[in-house]
């Protein structure tokens, strides 16, 4: 499948606060401009695959949009994997379109929990709430807490990835949070849910995100300005609630990586940056290692030693991520991978040729990898 | 008929989780074991999630584990956690091998706490709800 299909083009929408905009006004906004940026026309669209709304779960979603899209895909769906799906919903279009299904796949997010309420988040649920376990936030304290105590993270390494989404979404002009975090601001603050303050919690934001597929051969038929291949993807369910998962510092990222790997001929060390999924400061440090940049227990170090920093060996999260950009579940992610190959990033990184993407959604219950490069 | 949202929510009404809150109610803490296949669990199901079989058996757990993770709410989300911050989630291994989240309690300092500690049952009547928690184990 390597470099089969391409993303032709990349739309969002503002980020932020966005009162009065709807979660399909959203997504129409930034399909729209995907398909601009593409110069396809929507009329060759024939696959329309949607990660809903997190706070806004709903049924048919994926048709309500075709609807105001005024399309009638042959594929249409909503794809379920929290977070995850993004990485999901392209992987399987990629696979619709290399087996000549369909030839123009439309895939994109909305959601509006900032200005429309995020309870879903939140609302306590099942028997957990009994005792007063509640909030996806606390799930990953969990995991967070486990790791420190296992590896010997501090809560100052921890800290350097909140400090690093911060230092690079101040210059991302879309960002929702451009205020700069030091790392003596991190600490000052008390815990929410320890070992988590403040920092170390995703963004809730409104807005909307989508990327155009099809395939490299196609693209050129189309004339497509700037085509970005698809080299590898993959896979891996952790799927069970993290208190009944028996290993909480290691989870199938590593199956998911090493499978986008094999697909893209490539591993590691051949990646110029990284856009790891970060609604939480612990994930992407979990995902650096099962990413195999560095060793299990040993990304505290390797990020406070300046590895994933603009010019350090990894650059990570180079347009602010969940911390910093937006709290969108992971669009944004593939969009900032697809401009750092273009060479069109606010924080370009240079002589870019391969980008490295992870979406994981529930409590690190999905998880899917993007390799996108020349 | 609502519950007051001061008060601790019950437990969702769903029949395979029953007797363990019937069992800490009689003072028990109680865990479901594949008749077929011998693999303990928790939280109660209708087959077992090893052998896929609906065989299954609720067991009287020793009320001893270990800590493998927790977590401490310095922020209350929701009315019925407001008066009770901050408060100390844990994740539990039982002995028989089932694993499950309460509260642990009768801790000084949270953040003293450490992973794979022992601990042991302490069933509390809670806003007219017995709930199984756990404390640091006593000396043997």
């Amino acid at each position: 499948m390597r470099g089969k299909v391409v993303i032709a083009g990349i739309g969002q929408t503002a980020f932020g606060g966005l009162p009065g905009r709807s979660t399909v006004s959203l997504v129409v906004e930034a399909s729209r401009r995907a398909l601009e940026d593409a110069g396809i026309d929507k009329e060759r669209v024939d696959a329309l695959l949607i990660k809903p709304p997190t706070s806004r779960p709903g049924l048919m979603t994926g048709q309500k949009i075709a609807e105001a899209m005024g399309l009638k895909p042959k594929f249409g769906m909503a794809w379920d994997q929290g977070g995850g799906a993004v990485v999901g919903c392209i992987s399987y279009a990629a696979f619709l379109i290399d087996a000549g299904l369909c030839d123009v796949a439309v895939v994109a997010f909305s959601d509006n929990p900032k200005s429309g309420g995020s309870d879903a988040y939140t609302a306590a649920l099942g028997d957990t709430a009994t005792f007063g376990y509640v909030s996806a936030a606390a799930s990953y304290a969990m995991v967070a807490r486990r790791y420190m105590q296992q590896f010997g993270l501090t809560e100052r390494q921890m800290g350097a990835i909140p400090v690093n989404a911060r230092r690079n979404g101040a210059t991302n002009p879309a960002a929702q949070l451009k205020a700069p975090l030091t790392i003596d601001d991190y600490l000052e603050k008390p815990f929410l849910i320890s070992p988590f303050r403040r920092d170390d919690f995703s963004l809730v934001s409104d807005g909307g995100a989508a990327v155009v597929l099809t395939s490299a051969e196609r693209a050129r038929q189309l004339g497509v300005p700037d085509p970005v291949p698809l080299l590898g993807f993959g896979a891996g369910q952790e799927s069970w609630n993290v208190e009944l998962r028996t290993d909480l510092t290691t989870t199938l990222a590593s199956t998911s990586a090493a499978m986008a790997y094999r697909m893209a001929g490539l591993g590691p060390k051949d990646m110029d940056t990284a856009q790891l999924y970060d609604c939480f400061s612990i994930v992407p440090i979990i995902t650096l290692e099962d990413y195999g940049f560095c060793k299990k227990g040993h990304a505290g170090a390797f990020i406070e030693d300046g590895a994933v920093a603009i010019d350090g060996q990894i650059p990570l999260n180079t347009a602010g991520g969940l911390l910093s950009e937006t709290g969108m579940p992971g669009m944004q992610l593939v969009l900032e991978g697809v401009r750092q190959v273009r060479g069109t990033a606010v924080n370009q990184v240079p002589n870019v040729r391969n980008t490295i993407i992870s979406t994981q959604g529930g409590i690190m219950q999905t998880h899917g990898t993007l390799i996108v490069g020349r | 008929m609502t519950r007051d949202p001061s008060l601790l929510p019950l437990p969702e009404k769903n029949p395979a989780h029953q007797p363990f809150w019937d069992g800490a109610a009689n003072g028990k803490l109680m865990f479901q074991r594949c008749c077929n296949c011998g693999h303990a669990f928790l939280p109660g199901r209708e087959e077992c999630p090893q052998c896929l079989e609906p065989d299954l058996a609720w067991e009287e757990a020793s009320g001893r584990g270990t800590l493998y993770s927790w977590i401490t709410y310095h922020r209350a989300y929701g009315p019925a956690y407001q008066t009770r911050v901050p408060y100390t989630v844990g994740i539990v291994v039982l002995e028989e091998g089932p694993r499950l989240a309460s509260n642990i309690v009768g801790i000084a300092d949270p953040e003293a706490l450490t992973i794979d500690q022992p601990l042991e049952l302490q069933i509390e009547m809670d806003d007219g709800i017995a709930i199984p928690r756990f404390r640091p184990a006593g000396p043997a």
